[in-house]
């Protein structure tokens, strides 16, 4: 479904992506895990087309997402949670839901789409009318990802859900994502929480100074001594 | 004497309402875009010549040419967002804020150069049959004309507070004012956010000028000082707040008759920059803004 390949990426003159590739196909919940600063979220934004590739091409069920001007992407079936929950503060949690199927397609099923967030979240549903801003740091996160999914995609794309979340909440958040990939969503998540990740992943890419360094089930990489030195203690 | 002073007032307050609509525009184009754009004067005075030849050449009374100012002005705007202003769209804040001022310092001047070459230097402005009618009440002269351009002024502040509160489209313009990035995430063209509030901003230029054309006169030169007038308003309200905009805009002009009638007319400019330099050291987000972060 999503192929990346060879994809170099960088700032100004700092390169922060090298020959990156990967894949996920229908239905896989794959994880990107890597300690901070490795690229993960760069890399998320190139799938988007936030950043563009100095090289190599990401194709997005056969079309080449490097032609697809960024604000474009949302509307071919890919959705990303960014980090930290980030919301639209101002704005109402409804507010917030709304432009959240500003895709042609997502916005005709709008209403319907709500009320299957508000089924997965009724948090959300209890809170629709406060400022997005009021709201806690796991509520915040449940919102980035109705948000997201208010967009009816093909592809959900994860930024650390578990950032700055207390371990209770963390178990809450990717239970809920396992929840969602069971139900038949494609889910690409990126995280630090490396142990997290990987029980729930059905394949992970392990990524560090921008490169990747193995791929695999997660036993597979569990024998990998730097995975399990690095992350698990 | 009382009377005098309330006449005043009332005066002060129907210009300011004139200035706060002018200011709004600036206000929402600087929200939206971080474009400090300040050649929004001659945009104002543009508007107010529209208004003037269609009224001259066609006899059309100014009212009722006042959309067709505002489209003249959608149109000047969508050339100048197109050919100039889009070009600063990727830069940081603080460099955008300079470049833009440098494109609209250019902007003013040929635009003021070309008002003056093509329709000379002299104040005009447009007499109808009821240009001095007005309405008193306690010895209070309401001039028709002022009052109605006060009304239509509200009218289209108020328009524009419940577009960006409740339309859809307004909903996407103020989730891109607080992050681009993520707007763009879920589908929003941020280019198009930002060319709409150019050209509202424009257009509300254009009405203004349109307005100031039938109620007081221009002249080719008139857009430096409404451009200041709207910076110190914008201040004043503070950014974020359309209403407060406007309501910084009835304050200034009512502080400007009030400096007229105790001081003398040729202190009315200086109160605005007293204001604002007031405002700047005591309340800098302004009377009625947010205060970042």
């Amino acid at each position: 479904m999503l192929n990346v390949e060879h994809i170099n990426v960088g700032y100004k003159d700092l390169q922060v992506l090298w020959d990156v590739s990967f894949q996920v196909n229908q239905g896989e919940l794959v994880a990107l895990i890597g300690p901070n600063g490795a690229g993960k979220t760069t890399t998320l934004k190139a799938i988007m087309g936030l950043r563009r590739p100095w090289s190599g091409t990401i194709y997005f069920e056969g079309q080449n997402l490097c032609k697809v001007p960024a604000h474009k992407t949302a509307e071919l079936g890919i959705a990303m949670v960014p980090e930290g929950g980030r919301v639209f503060t101002g704005l109402t949690v409804l507010e917030n839901l709304e432009l959240g199927a500003f895709a042609p397609h997502a916005r005709k099923h709008m209403a319907q789409t709500l009320e299957e967030m508000y089924q997965l979240f009724p948090r959300l549903e209890e809170r629709k009318f406060q400022r997005a801003g009021t709201l806690s740091g796991g509520e915040r996160q449940m919102l980035a990802i109705a948000r997201a999914l208010m967009s009816r995609p093909k592809l959900l794309m994860l930024d650390e859900p578990s950032f700055g979340l207390a371990p209770l909440l963390v178990d809450r958040i990717f239970a809920k994502i396992k929840e969602i990939n069971q139900a038949g969503m494609t889910i690409l998540l990126v995280e630090q929480n490396v142990r997290a990740a990987l029980e729930l992943a059905h394949r992970s890419y392990v990524i560090q100074n921008g490169r990747i360094v193995g791929m695999g089930t997660s036993e597979e990489l569990l024998s990998f001594e730097f995975v399990r030195s690095a992350y698990l203690g | 004497m009382v009377e005098t002073l309330v006449q005043n007032i009332v005066f002060g307050l129907l210009l300011g309402a004139l200035y706060g609509l002018a200011a709004v525009g600036l206000s929402l184009v600087f929200g939206v875009t971080k474009f400090l754009n300040v050649a929004h004067g001659e945009l104002l005075m543009l508007g107010g010549y529209v208004s003037f030849w269609l009224f001259n050449l066609y006899h059309v009374d100014p009212f009722v040419s006042l959309p067709l100012a505002a489209l003249a002005l959608v149109v000047v705007g969508i050339v100048l967002y197109s050919l100039l202003f889009s070009r600063t769209v990727k830069m940081d804040e603080e460099q955008k804020v300079q470049t833009t001022m440098l494109i609209g310092f250019g902007v003013s001047l040929i635009l003021q150069n070309l008002a003056q070459r093509l329709w000379t230097a002299d104040d005009r402005s447009i007499t109808t049959a009821y240009s001095r009618m007005s309405w008193t009440l306690f010895d209070i002269r309401f001039p028709i004309v002022r009052v109605v351009s006060m009304v239509v002024a509200l009218l289209l502040v108020i328009a524009l507070q419940q577009f960006l509160q409740r339309s859809y489209f307004g909903k996407a313009i103020r989730a891109t004012v607080e992050d681009w990035e993520e707007a763009t995430i879920i589908g929003i063209d941020t280019h198009r956010v930002y060319l709409v509030a150019f050209v509202i901003g424009a257009a509300f230029a254009g009405v203004a000028g349109a307005l100031v054309s039938v109620g007081y006169s221009i002249v080719p030169s008139m857009g430096l000082e409404w451009t200041l007038v709207c910076l110190v308003v914008m201040t004043l309200g503070g950014l974020g707040s359309i209403i407060g905009t406007f309501v910084g805009g009835l304050i200034l002009g009512v502080a400007q008759a009030l400096t007229a009638f105790a001081v003398g007319g040729a202190y009315r400019q200086v109160v605005g920059l007293l204001l604002f330099l007031v405002v700047l050291a005591v309340r800098p987000q302004g009377l009625f803004g947010v205060k970042e972060g």
